[in-house]
């Protein structure tokens, strides 16, 4: 029997141990990330790490084992969980609270700025000074309108593109001799491997004016001049469908990879065409795929930026590009950040419908 | 036996001409002794040459390949931690949010993600290099090894672990002698993941970079906004190479794993 204050004792020293265990590892990785293996303070750092580590571990060890268990499970539920609050919610916090803070010339260029050691009445006030006046500012400029809205457009039209594109090749692929699966699924699989930048920068050397699609159509006589297709919407809609399309085929793959087929021999035994059968028999039951695919492609087409910036030219608008330009060219922080807090707003309600729809299919799938 | 019919035949011939024409039309340019893409002037290694003579690029894939080494395995140790509070952890409090926090990164626009984590290093005052980039790769990608692995860790039976509990193994041997071997194939793929996610990323790194630390994508990305051009041809053309040996080879020593597995499952069935 260990008695309390031995215990509490330990347990102290333990996340003492575990903090500069903790501060080791992050210096040592520092030091490697950024200047190698030359730096001359790094064996200080690796013995140190390896020394808090071993004090760690060894303590760990004798303690007893309730305590064990208990001190653990808090360190694997307390470190994802601090990173994810630090790194990801409170920076969203920050967002949120620039897109109510004004345009300054000074550094960081955004008003008010909150300084905690004037204690409560320097909150209120800076609280006092937060307004709604950038949002105001969106919907009174109408690129911001016209960027919302024309990106909305061009992530519906895209993703029933996709869709138009995609469905055959799943049907196609569902259906293909058993043997085949695995490497079709793996064609499928490997340009989400691929860079994404060198996807689409792979299509700018295709759809230029003197690209190749242009000297083939020249070629073959269909036109007598080049077209005009990069720097154009139908450039990005062409992008869209060649980079997300696995996100379509894969769900749709799978909802008609497990459909039974003899439903379709008896749609065609009670008299059904070979269409009719698929109208009526594999194309319902593939809904769900097609739901999942269609969001997983229009969700993160709307705050697409490479896409539009590489292959729809100055012309065509998307919030994600407005989002960069006023960031990046107007260093304009505060309507930046009222840019992404408005796009996050639209965003949510399709990934709402989308959780739905995923609930929904679960359910019936029970 | 099934054969192909004529109509989904076509329908992925087309299709994967599609997918796959576009980088098989770069990877040919890259040999292209022209500067203009248009003209085939003939077979050439020039591009490569004047690729690993280029000290910016091989600055930038320097700094890529760290920030990706350190972020993916940062973020596969956190992620599987991740995962493990996720399936095996019952209620605690802020459970909710922890699971929002997970799959909230995965849905959020790069753009946003980018943004709300500068103005986080500008507000505590950190200065931006690969530190920041490696700690925005890290936090996006643990949530996509997370979900990776707690699917893998989801479907498989809690009884082992009970097992290795019962007969006297601490819960950190049981993680590490039943369920760690069990989930291996996922935590590998999730760092394959994490990896190529970090070495793929333009818009977050651009956001959370700083002097000194141009990752290869930001460098791509500057050079061919001014259009195409044969050097990056042969860098994409080496990147593209890279990943399909890396991809193939993985899903055949998986595929191998499989097969071994099946051998040893039917071997203890006929000895039992």
């Amino acid at each position: 029997m260990i008695d309390e204050a031995a215990n509490r004792r330990n347990a102290a020293l333990m996340i003492a141990l575990l903090v500069a265990a903790v501060y080791f590892a992050i210096r040592t990785a520092l030091m490697l990330a950024q200047t190698g293996l030359e730096t001359p303070a790094l064996p200080v750092h690796v013995a140190g790490l390896v020394a808090t580590l071993g004090g760690f571990l060894a303590l760990l060890n004798k303690s007893d084992p309730d305590q064990r268990r208990a001190f653990l499970g808090n360190a694997i539920i307390g470190l994802p969980y601090f990173w994810l609050l630090a790194l990801f919610l409170v920076p969203f916090l920050i967002v949120l609270k620039i897109s109510l803070s004004d345009v300054a010339l000074a550094r960081p260029p955004y008003m008010p700025q909150l300084d905690l050691s004037g204690g409560w009445t320097a909150l209120m006030d800076f609280l006092s000074q937060l307004d709604f006046e950038n949002f105001v500012f969106l919907t009174s400029d109408d690129l911001y309108w016209k960027a919302y809205l024309s990106s909305l457009q061009i992530a519906l039209i895209a993703t029933f593109a996709t869709l138009l594109v995609g469905y055959p090749m799943a049907y196609g692929m569902a259906r293909a001799p058993k043997e085949w699966q695995a490497t079709l699924l793996m064609l499928v699989i490997l340009p989400f491997w691929t860079s994404f930048l060198i996807r689409v920068y792979s299509l700018m050397g295709i759809l230029g004016n003197e690209g190749l699609l242009n000297q083939f159509l020249l070629w073959t006589g269909l036109i007598s001049t080049p077209l005009q297709i990069l720097n154009t919407k139908i450039a990005v809609y062409i992008g869209i469908v060649y980079t997300y399309l696995p996100f379509m085929i894969l769900p749709i793959y799978a909802a008609l990879e497990k459909m039974d087929e003899s439903l379709l021999e008896a749609a065609e035994d009670l008299g059904c065409s070979r269409l009719e059968a698929f109208w009526l028999v594999t194309f319902p039951l593939s809904r769900g795929g097609i739901v999942a695919g269609c969001f997983l492609v229009f969700i993160p087409t709307i705050g697409e930026f490479v896409i539009p910036s590489l292959l729809g030219g100055s012309g065509t608008l998307m919030i994600g590009k407005v989002l960069w330009e006023e960031f990046f060219n107007n260093r304009d922080w505060p309507v930046a950040s009222a840019v992404a807090v408005i796009l996050l707003l639209i965003l949510i309600i399709p990934i709402v419908l989308f959780q739905r729809s995923e609930e929904r299919a679960r359910q019936a799938g029970k | 036996m099934k054969r192909f019919s004529w109509f989904n035949a076509t329908a992925l011939t087309l299709g994967f001409a599609f997918l796959y024409l576009p980088m098989v039309v770069l990877v040919i340019y890259s040999f292209n002794a022209s500067r203009l893409v248009t003209v085939w002037a003939g077979f050439s290694t020039q591009w490569y040459a004047e690729l690993f003579r280029d000290q910016e690029f091989l600055d930038a894939a320097w700094v890529t390949l760290r920030v990706a080494f350190f972020s993916s395995t940062i973020a596969t140790v956190l992620g599987t931690m991740a995962a493990h509070v996720l399936i095996r952890t019952g209620r605690f409090r802020g459970r909710t949010l922890f699971s929002g926090m997970i799959y909230a990164p995965l849905v959020m626009p790069e753009v946003i993600t980018g943004l709300s984590l500068l103005l986080l290093f500008i507000g505590i005052g950190l200065d931006r290099g690969v530190l920041t980039v490696v700690l925005a790769h890290t936090t996006f990608a643990m949530c996509y090894v997370s979900v990776v692995v707690s699917s893998r860790l989801a479907t498989f039976d809690t009884a082992l672990e009970e097992a290795a509990l019962d007969l006297g193994a601490t819960p950190f041997e049981a993680f590490r002698l039943v369920t760690l071997p069990i989930i291996a194939p996922a935590v590998i793929s999730g760092w394959l993941l994490a990896f190529t996610l970090s070495l793929d990323d333009l818009v977050i790194a651009s956001f959370t970079t700083g002097p000194g630390a141009t990752t290869l994508p930001i460098k791509i990305f500057s050079a061919v906004r001014l259009g195409v051009s044969p050097q990056i041809n042969a860098l994409s053309t080496l990147l593209i190479v890279f990943v399909a040996i890396g991809v193939i080879t993985a899903s055949l020593v998986t595929k191998r794993a499989a097969v071994q597995r099946a051998r040893e499952e039917r071997a203890a069935e006929t000895t039992s």
